[in-house]
């Protein structure tokens, strides 16, 4: 046995990979190779950039701060300085149609929805309605984990309990009459965290107030979650739109959420030349933290909102591109490399 | 108020820390660190096992322990057997010391064997680990030794005990011990241990293999003095004697080779030593970023006048101070920003290094044929330093020699003889050998034309000659495996020797007269039986080595035999040694003096001459191929006594010795036999003379004495002789002045030395080895007398081996010379290429010998080492205030000519690569002994001097150095130089030498193996240095420290962009990515690429690299890995990051976009620009690339889109469910990655680009002329270039930089030398400096 060890040869194989000769691409970066990429790259970004920047000219938006506190030809929210719950309202003038659908937003400023610890603080397993976190909640909550009976709060935790509760209705003047403007609520939070990710609890009984038995409302809201929306049942629990919302935190301390669509009658086709008042029940508290609330109206396009920002970014780098190709063709004229000659 | 705030901070720090630390701390870094640890560390401890199969040190294979375990077990196979007389050795016997504690001391007595055995008073069978001091054991042949034993006994008459030492050392020769002189009893009769009632006193457990001292105290307190060579070391084995007892003095992890078995050697290589100030750094960097973290958060909690409904109260609904806020959140800051201080990094080295190690060690350029064996890479972790080397250390017997000793001259009583039929043998023998493919293609074209005159023979000789050649291939290619591990000195080189004609008759003459010839002819014989005898060679017959077990070595007669007929064929085939042929043919198969009175005639006879080629040599191809042994024994007829020869193999530790002993042999001083006692010698003649000398003693080489001697008795005068043999320093000094001498006596006395000088010096000229020949009678009283006082040394325990020295050196004196030997060691296969490589890389080369200064000079400039243009200083002094001086003078007229072209050069060489044109100017070499080296060493003020005079030298040259000092110059030049310093040797005397250097290559020679065992890197052939420096060396650096530099930059801009984001969140250590695609970040998507760049990337092909060893240079100026490129990864980095953060911030800015779904194209973005950053780098593009680099872009959309589509709410805190897919149906998301992937590689391509075109580094000339010259044929080039030409580079990087701009670091061409602006021309040949 030995003896065969030894005589087989220790010799390694000759094969490319074991002797690293492996055919290979070596790519040379010089000048006179990359002009034409510089150029191609150039001018696809240019071509890009204007397409962008054309879209996004076509948005229309309208922003409307109506933060309580300082005076406004706008509005009267400076009447709920105070911070009670008060109705204010909004009145703006549409000198050229609003091409429909019309998105309308609400918007918040210096709230850090992405703060670490506000983040945690809620319970996944609650809101994909697993009852057994009704009794229990996850500690992430505290302290909006048990209110002060020692009773569960469901849903739990900080970002809950935080929910903006603003309410807006908007209605166009038309001949001193207001006449509202229907909103649509459906479909505004996204599609999985409907229909996947958050559940509602089992009925009980047919009811599901019955199946928060036990569980309390968080602290500052007004109802308990399966009473958020009155006018349509199927719109309450974890479900409701507005706390989907809510509860998909922001990205950024400047923020804006969508709040309703409007695509429903006459306003299809987008909100007509005119004078409208937006109504506004105030209720979020934003001066302690030197917060501003907004409203927007936008109409959206395949690239989203409107966005000046990729399309000027597009053209400066396309444009970037042309030039360093300019320059490099310089550099290449006076220093190639000798070879290249032949 | 006060206690308030204090129970405040009481309480949140505990509750806080242990939360933070806790949850955290467990569970994100034990996530992180088990995953990354165990997937890591389980790929690095797979590729470790696959690749690296050679065992760390030889004595801890784990197949030959739990083999030998399991042989205990069986009783068919005894392992071991021991007995526990419990009479005999009484523990408490022996002295403290010798005893390990916890087995002897009372409480915890020895595992008493049962009562039954102990009556019996036999062997038992015992495994290993219940072997104990004191205890007997009994080793029979072919087993290997468990213990540390002192030989009291072996089954072989004279007392002695063959062993292998090859498991320790990794020589293959068999080593002799002898039982403890004076103990011997009757070898017939069994040992009885019972008997046995002495003391036994030795050493401490120590590490030194090589020495070992004690006494046994006999009963009659008469003390027996033993010493290394009655021990038997654990790990040996035993062979040719049938058992062995003796008694355990060492067991367990106190043996010798347990002790030098010390855990693994660790060197840290420069990169890496750099790299962790960077790490360093990457700390500092952390620490600022939560820094300013913290007080971030600290002033945005500030700013609030009341709570905002997003601050989130503690469970008691209090809220803590800001500034605790801040001090809690520089922790947070560190949990989430860790990824800067790289962990990864330190196991994607060991990473990378596994697999440069896998591609150096199947490097085939770097396998060597002849001996079966690839390069190995001890240390695994210090590859890099193979690219960085500054000074090359060089031994130079074994490592640029072959350290295949021959024989090539003698003097004899001042009478030169030139033994040129030998020299002219061997050139033949030696082109042979170089190249075989040579000779057929030389016969091919030449012969015919040769032997014009006689066509009809020619042709058919031609015919038969080239089928010869054919042969002798084929059967050594039948033979390979027992080629390859055959003892050097078994090949036809060295065994054979033929005779010098003159010297032979002298010799017969001598034989004929006997006794009646006067001093002149007795001393001719003294000088063959002190060649014979005078040496530590042992003789094994070959019936004797087939006994031993290891197959691969019984093949030492055929062996021979086959290289004899090889060497034969060949010089058939070699048409300009016909004439020699017949009487190599006859010579070595035959009695020398059964063919005395033909071999005269026989070169002068065409006719027998042609009559012994064509019956000789035909018939003897005919029988290699069916059947050698007849075939030797016809062969040898003619010589009836050369039966007995060629049973005959000599086994030397030193390859001098058994040339000494074959050319002896030559002339028929046959050494028959050696055993401790005797010596036996069989004299040339018809009859058999066999003289059997007694041995009296044998005063061992050592470094100091530079010399060995032995001490016989003749077997008719009953004289006592001394034979001594050494360096001609070493033995000229002791010549005999007898007071006595008469006027004539004294004339030929003087006449003999000088004469002898002057041979010696001749030969030393010629680059021989030689050997003085020495003799001396000594009176028995005086033998009496110095043999006491030898006893008291051998048995000394404390200075033994001064001791031992000091009798050698009392007795070692009033010599009378006899003769002296020249041997040549030739120079190894392109040695000469490889040091011109070597250099033209920008490396010094020194040679470190133990030689003499002419011989090394000698061998310097046959390896252009030293060039005949070179101006050349000499130092060789005594005293210290010359030395002083010389030094100075020396420094001075060095730099007085350095100022004007070395300096210069040594100036641009180190501005840049390609800078120095340092090859063409004839430069300074320097020639210094070691006393002199001794005397410069010892001062700070002439070291500094030394080594400044070293720095302005081309190439130095250390003569008559021990290996102390050899180990002193290398660290003298390591530390003042601050250089890296590679060290190459092949013998014990290069160990330390070996060790002192960053870098340690040991050549697999003829030395033995502990060369081997000390190094970094083995290799087989010095030639090899030439590619695993400047192709390994030069790919390690580069990769690794490009790799090194890509991983820093990669953990910044990831980890930078977290940075980023926290000022957009309050600074509350929000991620705006999943946790577990942040952990899969560094662990799947970006891990394998710098990986695989750190394995494969080639800059250059490695045909290029050997082509221009001036690419070379760029590790060694660290170009690779500099601060500065640290520097400006962290910017490009950081630039990266900002660019990827803000670039989909602001695209994003105002939106109601959610945490996610803004992370999550800002890791997409930071996904490509890591990858494209490195494809950026990226010099060659293999299949491998592409799969690594597109595995992992396809790797993280597949992992990201299944945890997106998986994970509902798996991960609590964060979301990312369904995130990638909302993403990808979105063109935004397209064309943020777009553009902000442009942007952020922007400026590095640009640069890179720009560069390239402006500056272009040597590199990427070399790059640009691959491109020119495609690539089959550039190594055609190269292999062309390697193989036989003189290495200059067809093309040159300057012949492609004629337009270069004005700040170009090119050199200048160099292919026309520059005038010369010195006032000192160069001269000619060498200059001596005189003080």
């Amino acid at each position: 046995m030995k003896k065969k060890e030894e005589e087989t040869s220790n010799r390694p194989d000759n094969t490319a990979f074991t002797q690293q000769r492996l055919p290979a691409w070596q790519p040379m970066l010089s000048a006179g190779i990359v002009i034409p990429g510089f150029v191609v790259i150039g001018l696809a970004f240019i071509g890009v950039g204007v397409a962008l920047f054309v879209t996004s000219q076509s948005i229309q938006v309208l922003e409307r701060d109506y933060t309580a506190g300082d005076e406004s030809s706008d509005h009267n929210c400076s009447l709920c300085v105070n911070e009670a719950s008060c109705l204010c309202a909004v009145h703006f003038t549409l000198v050229q149609q609003f091409e429909g659908p019309v998105f309308f937003y609400y918007g918040l400023s210096n709230y850090f929805q992405n703060h670490r610890k506000y983040g945690v603080s809620r319970d996944d397993y609650q809101l994909s309605g697993d009852t057994s976190y009704f009794t229990d909640p996850q500690d992430y909550c505290v302290p909006y984990q048990y209110d002060s009976k020692n009773r569960p709060i469901v849903p739990c935790g900080s970002v809950a309990n935080s929910i903006f509760n603003d309410t807006f209705k908007l209605y166009q003047i038309v001949g001193g009459q207001r006449k509202q403007v229907p909103f649509d609520g459906k479909g505004i939070s996204w599609w999985t965290d409907y229909n996947l990710k958050y559940r509602n609890p089992s009925l009980v009984d047919g009811s599901l107030a019955k199946a928060f038995n036990g569980t309390v409302k968080p602290v500052n809201w007004p109802r308990a979650v399966y009473e958020l929306d009155t006018s349509d049942a199927s719109n309450n629990g974890f479900l409701n739109q507005d706390f989907l919302v809510w509860m998909r935190r922001a990205a950024l301390p400047d923020f804006r959420k969508l709040y309703r669509r409007i695509t429903e009658g006459e306003y299809e086709k987008g909100l007509p030349v005119g004078n409208y008042s937006l109504e506004i029940n105030y209720n979020y508290p934003v001066r302690g933290f030197g917060g501003r609330k907004k409203v927007f109206f936008s109409n959206v396009t395949w690239m989203g909102g409107k966005n000046q920002f990729l399309g000027i970014a597009y053209l400066v780098i396309g444009s970037l591109c042309i030039f360093m190709s300019l320059v490099m063709l310089i550099v290449y004229a006076k220093y190639r490399f000798p070879d290249e000659d032949s | 108020m006060c206690l308030q705030t204090v129970i405040y901070l009481s309480i949140y720090l505990s509750i806080y820390l242990s939360i933070y630390l806790s949850i955290y701390l467990s569970i994100y870094l034990s996530i992180y660190l088990s995953i990354y640890l165990s997937i890591y560390l389980s790929i690095y401890l797979s590729i470790y096992l696959s690749i690296y199969p050679y065992p760390h040190t030889p004595l801890c294979r784990p197949a030959k322990i739990s083999k030998c375990s399991y042989l205990m077990r069986c009783s068919a196979h005894p392992c071991l057997d021991r007995i526990d007389s419990g009479l005999s050795i009484d523990n408490d016997l022996l002295p403290p010391s010798l005893l390990p504690p916890p087995l002897h001391s009372p409480a915890l007595p020895s595992p008493p064997l049962p009562p039954p055995l102990r009556r019996e008073m036999g062997f038992v069978e015992r495994r290993w680990r219940d072997v104990r001091v004191g205890d007997f054991v009994k080793v029979v042949s072919n087993e290997v030794i468990p213990a540390d034993i002192l030989l009291l006994h072996t089954s072989d008459p004279n007392g002695v005990c063959l062993i292998e030492t090859a498991n320790l050392d990794g020589e293959t020769n068999l080593k002799q011990r002898k039982v403890v002189p004076g103990f011997a009893a009757a070898p017939t009769s069994p040992f009885k241990p019972a008997a046995f009632k002495s003391t036994v006193v030795c050493e401490k457990p120590n590490n030194d293999l090589n020495h070992f001292s004690g006494y046994i105290e006999k009963p009659d307190k008469k003390k027996l003095g033993f010493g290394i060579d009655s021990l038997l070391l654990r790990g040996c084995t035993i062979r040719n004697t049938e058992e062995s007892s003796g008694i355990v003095v060492y067991a367990g992890h106190e043996t010798k080779s347990m002790l030098n078995n010390g855990g693994a050697r660790y060197k840290r290589s420069r990169l890496e030593r750099q790299m962790n100030i960077d790490v360093l750094f990457c700390v500092v960097l952390l620490f600022s970023m939560c820094l300013i973290g913290a007080i971030g958060h600290a002033l945005w909690l500030e700013t609030f006048s009341s709570i905002p409904p997003y601050l989130v109260a503690d469970s008691d609904g209090h809220f803590i101070p800001s500034t605790l806020a801040g001090f809690y959140m520089f922790f947070t800051m560190i949990i989430l920003l860790q990824v800067l201080i790289p962990i990864s990094l330190y196991v994607s080295i060991e990473l990378v290094k596994m697999g440069q190690v896998y591609f150096i060690t199947q490097d085939v350029d770097l396998y060597d044929e002849e001996t079966d064996t690839r390069v190995q890479c001890r240390a695994l972790n210090i590859t890099e330093d193979l690219g960085q080397v500054q000074y090359v250390f060089s031994d130079k017997t074994g490592t640029l020699t072959e350290n295949k000793m021959v024989f090539r001259r003698c003097t004899i009583m001042g009478t030169e003889y030139s033994h040129s039929e030998n020299a002219i043998r061997l050139a033949v023998l030696g082109e042979a050998d170089a190249s075989e493919d040579e000779v057929t293609l030389f016969q091919q074209q030449q012969q015919p034309s040769l032997f014009a005159g006689d066509p009809g023979e020619s042709i058919k000789r031609c015919h038969s000659t080239q089928v010869d050649v054919s042969g002798s291939q084929r059967s050594k290619v039948t033979t390979g495996s027992q080629a390859q591990s055959a003892l050097a000195f078994s090949s036809p080189l060295e065994t054979e020797v033929v005779p010098d004609r003159k010297l032979l008759q002298v010799v017969l003459g001598a034989e004929h007269q006997g006794e009646e010839s006067g001093l002149d002819r007795s001393l001719y014989l003294d000088f063959f039986v002190a060649l014979a005898i005078c040496n530590t060679v042992v003789v094994s017959t070959a019936t004797a080595q087939r006994q031993r077990v290891k197959g691969r070595r019984n093949s030492c007669a055929p062996r021979t035999f086959l290289g004899r007929l090889q060497g034969v064929l060949k010089k058939i085939a070699s048409p300009q040694s016909l004439f020699r042929i017949v009487k190599d043919k006859q010579e070595p198969l035959s009695d020398p003096f059964a063919a005395d009175e033909e071999c005269p005639d026989l070169s002068d006879t065409p006719t027998i001459y042609s009559t012994a080629v064509e019956g000789g040599g035909p018939k003897t191809r005919a029988r290699v191929t069916t059947a050698p042994r007849p075939a030797q024994r016809q062969g040898a007829e003619p010589g009836s006594a050369s039966l007995v020869d060629d049973d005959v193999c000599y086994e030397s530790q030193s390859p001098d010795e058994a040339a000494l002993v074959h050319a002896a042999r030559a002339y028929g001083f046959t050494l028959l036999e050696r055993t401790p006692d005797r010596v036996t010698v069989r004299l040339p003649g018809r009859g058999v003379a066999l003289l059997t000398y007694e041995v009296l003693d044998i005063l061992t080489f050592d470094s100091t004495r530079k010399r060995m001697s032995v001490l016989v008795r003749h077997p008719h005068t009953h004289e006592i002789i001394l034979y001594t043999k050494g360096a001609d320093s070493a033995v000229m000094e002791l010549l005999e002045e007898p007071a006595d001498e008469t006027v004539s006596q004294r004339e030929f006395r003087k006449g003999l030395s000088s004469s002898t000088q002057r041979h010696l010096d001749m030969y030393a000229r010629d680059g021989l080895r030689t050997l003085c020949f020495a003799k001396r009678v000594v009176g028995q009283k005086a033998y009496e007398e110095w043999s006491l006082l030898r006893q008291q040394a051998i048995a000394a325990i404390e200075n033994r081996a001064e001791l031992l020295m000091d009798t050698a050196a009392l007795l070692e004196t009033n010599l009378t010379l006899i003769g002296a030997t020249g041997i040549e060691d030739r120079l190894q296969d392109n040695v000469p290429e490889t040091i011109e490589a070597l250099r033209a890389a920008g490396m010094q080369v020194w040679v470190l010998t133990g030689d003499k200064p002419e011989t090394a000079v000698n061998i310097a400039y046959s390896c252009k080492l030293l060039d005949q243009r070179d101006l050349v200083f000499t130092l060789s002094t005594d005293n210290k205030a010359v030395c002083k001086s010389r030094l100075e003078g020396t420094l001075q007229e060095v730099r007085r000519y350095g100022s004007d072209t070395a300096f210069r050069g040594y100036a641009e060489g180190l501005r840049g690569p390609g800078a120095g044109s340092l090859g063409e100017d004839p430069t300074i070499g320097l020639v210094i002994d070691g006393r002199t080296l001794g005397l410069a060493l010892e001062e700070e003020d002439l070291r500094s001097k030394f080594v400044e005079l070293c720095r302005h030298c081309r190439s130095v040259l250390c003569c008559r150095v021990t290996p102390l000092q050899k180990s002193t110059v290398v660290k003298l030049v390591r530390e003042k130089l601050r250089v890296m310093t590679l060290a190459i040797g092949d013998g014990a005397n290069d160990v330390n030498m070996i060790q002192a250097a960053d870098v340690g290559i040991g050549i697999s020679g003829q030395e033995g193996m502990q060369a081997v065992m000390a190094s970094d890197f083995a290799i087989s052939r010095f030639k090899h240095l030439r590619k695993l420096l400047l192709v390994h060396g030069h790919w390690c650096y580069s990769r690794l420290s490009n790799m090194v530099i890509y991983f820093f930059y990669k953990n910044l801009a990831y980890v930078a962009l977290l940075f980023w984001y926290q000022f957009f969140c309050g600074f509350s250590g929000t991620t705006m990515i999943d946790y577990w695609l942040m952990i899969f970040f560094n662990l799947l998507f970006t891990s394998a690429p710098p990986i695989m760049h750190g394995v494969v990337d080639q800059d250059v092909s490695a045909a290029t690299l050997l082509s221009t060893p001036e690419l070379y240079k760029m590790g060694q100026h660290s170009e690779g890995y500099r601060r500065s490129a640290f520097w400006i990864g962290m910017v490009d980095a950081f630039y990266q990051s900002l660019v990827c953060f803000f670039i989909p911030y602001l695209t994003y800015r105002g939106s109601d976009i959610d945490i996610f779904a803004f992370g999550n194209p800002m890791n997409t973005v930071s996904l490509f620009t890591i990858i494209l950053h490195l494809a950026i780098e990226i010099n060659a593009w293999t299949v491998v690339h592409w799969v690594i680099m597109l595995g992992s872009v396809l790797a993280y959309f597949a992992v990201t889109l299944a945890y997106s589509a998986i994970c509902v709410s798996c991960n609590p805190p964060s979301d990312p469910y369904w995130i990638m897919q909302q993403q990808m149906a979105d063109p935004m998301f397209y064309l943020v990655c777009l553009i902000t992937v442009v942007v952020a590689l922007l400026p590095k391509y640009t640069v890179q680009v720009v560069r390239g075109t402006l500056r272009p580094s040597t590199l990427l000339y070399a790059k640009q002329l691959e491109r020119l010259l495609p690539r089959p044929q550039m190594e055609e080039q190269i292999r062309i270039d390697a193989s036989e030409a003189p290495p200059t580079p067809r093309f040159r990087l300057s012949d492609l930089s004629s337009p270069s701009p004005p700040d170009s670091p090119l050199p200048p061409p160099p292919t026309t030398p520059p005038p010369h602006p010195t006032p000192h021309p160069p001269p000619a040949t060498s200059r001596i400096v005189s003080p």
